[in-house]
């Protein structure tokens, strides 16, 4: 080794932070009662001991929180360690719950769960939850199509989209966000199709086959003359697809 | 450099064949060596067209086979010595051309003409497929009524997405419009749809309107490509496109563009 790469090996990186997906059992609580909770599991765990020896594991308290069911996370944290499992998590908790989970060395998971607390009984006083970070919900980038879109064409957008040319009839266009078409819009054309009620379809020459947002759709037949071949919007209001000139 | 020209459609009986046999013998008459291909494979008909049919001896699966070589299987046309004709088999299906194959075959055309023609089978199935994959230009046939532009549609669709140039993503292939068997006074009375409806449509660039003419089938029905029929409407049309294809400007005909602007001007009020 000469000493050109001792030198660098000052200041060589010996670690670096890698982002990486597992797969984790989640443990859902329906019941706050320690006693049938810790039977039934051992239950489970009988099923497959060896799959669950020294397993991580998840527990999720929304099920519970949703009915007001409280529930003493160290006690439930010490039976599913006298169980053999590891938990690695608690999702779905109130700020109370978090914390004790925390002071035992379990981290918080947000989750799909932030609402739930809301409804608790436990007289909340509108705390943030800013105990958990929150990853921030970074939105969707859109998506730009410059070209016209062909019949037998379908474009799916993760967040919004944006087409700059016309939907040919027979095309079929889908976005999670909202649609803008600035050119003639033939195909069908389908917005919030992961249930965003709040997505909008924009147009700005309107002759859909078909127009969706989060399910609820019209096919040509159902609009009238006034919004034909017009510049529209169209949202959701009552379940019921509006169409409004712009 | 030489440009491969896909004659397409997505329908059937819309004209490709006659386009194909027009348009090549269009270029050859100007002075460029020309190639067409006819990958209507199992139901050839470029060759009765161009009048060739009893000069076949090998033929385009033959020479994708190796059986033949592509000298042995070019037909030289009678009229125009510029003019090569590369015929279909008959008795094979469109299995029996490959990606690999066709591509071999058109780099190796490459080197010897200036234009190569491939007459596109109907459909979007693997005839279709392979006559477009290679392409650089797409003369897009298409008759002026709703299923026929709607097939067109779906054509461009493929062109943009699964031709060899999309998948490669380089310049994408250059689309034009061809409107065949075009008749003004249908249109005038709403049972055609006109060419700006079509234009509408498909957003195209227009390359030409061949009328509704009786001297097509008379062409084909005597194996000479109709633009060789001189004082023809329809054979008049073809020379137009080919013209401006090759970058001469001349004007629209055949639409009677100017009766119904005079018809708007002053019967309209």
């Amino acid at each position: 080794m000469s000493t050109d790469s001792q030198q660098n090996d000052h200041h060589s990186p010996v670690l670096e932070f890698k982002s990486s997906t597992f797969s984790v059992p989640v443990l859902v609580l329906a019941s706050n009662d320690a006693i049938t909770i810790e039977q039934q599991l051992q239950e489970k765990i009988h099923l497959a001991p060896e799959f669950f020896k020294n397993s991580p594991l998840v527990f999720d308290l929304q099920e519970l929180n949703k009915h007001d069911l409280d529930i003493d996370v160290t006690e439930l944290i010490n039976i599913i360690r006298k169980l053999g499992l590891l938990p690695i998590g608690i999702r779905g908790g109130v700020a109370q719950q978090n914390q004790q989970a925390l002071e035992l060395g379990i981290p918080v998971h947000s989750g799909h769960s932030t609402a739930v607390s809301s409804g608790t009984q436990k007289q909340q006083t509108p705390e943030p939850e800013a105990a958990t970070p929150e990853p921030q919900v970074v939105a969707e980038a859109a998506t730009l199509i410059t070209h016209p879109v062909r019949s037998g064409q379908r474009i799916y957008a993760s967040g919004d989209l944006i087409i700059l040319a016309q939907v040919s009839a027979g095309a079929e266009i889908m976005a999670e966000g909202n649609i803008h078409v600035y050119g003639s819009l033939r195909g069908r054309a389908l917005a919030g199709v992961q249930g965003n009620t709040e997505a909008r379809i924009f147009c700005s020459d309107l002759q859909a086959e078909l127009i969706s947002i989060a399910g609820n759709y019209k096919i040509s037949e159902d609009l009238n003359g006034a919004v034909l071949n017009q510049p529209v919007q169209i949202y959701l209001q009552n379940h019921t697809l509006v169409i409004k000139d712009i | 450099m030489a440009r491969i020209i896909v004659v397409t459609s997505g329908k059937g009986g819309v004209g490709k064949t006659t386009t194909s046999a027009a348009i090549a013998m269009g270029l050859a008459k100007k002075g460029h060596k020309t190639a067409v291909i006819d990958f209507d494979v199992g139901l050839r008909n470029l060759d009765l067209i161009m009048g060739c049919e009893r000069r076949v001896v090998y033929d385009f699966v033959n020479v994708i086979n190796g059986e033949a070589s592509l000298n042995q299987a070019l037909i030289r046309d009678k009229n125009c010595n510029l003019l090569y004709i590369l015929p279909a088999s008959q008795t094979r299906d469109k299995d029996a051309l490959s990606q690999e194959g066709v591509g071999k075959i058109l780099d190796e055309l490459k080197k010897e003409f200036k234009y190569i023609v491939c007459d596109s089978p109907a459909g979007i199935e693997k005839g279709a497929h392979l006559a477009m994959y290679f392409a650089d230009d797409a003369f897009i046939v298409t008759n002026p009524e709703v299923s026929s532009v709607r097939d067109s549609d779906r054509m461009l669709g493929i062109l943009s997405s699964k031709s060899r140039r999309a998948e490669q993503n380089e310049e994408p292939i250059r689309e034009y419009l061809l409107l065949s068997r075009y008749s003004p006074d249908r249109v005038k009375l709403g049972e055609m749809l006109s060419v700006d409806d079509v234009q509408e449509i498909l957003s195209l660039h227009l390359l030409g309107v061949i009328p509704e003419s009786k001297s097509v089938l008379n062409a084909s029905n005597s194996g000479t490509p109709v633009i060789l029929d001189e004082k023809s409407d329809a054979g008049q049309a073809y020379a137009d496109i080919v013209a401006r294809y090759l970058g001469e400007d001349r004007p629209h005909r055949f639409i009677d563009e100017k009766k119904g602007l005079f018809g708007k001007l002053f019967g309209g009020k």
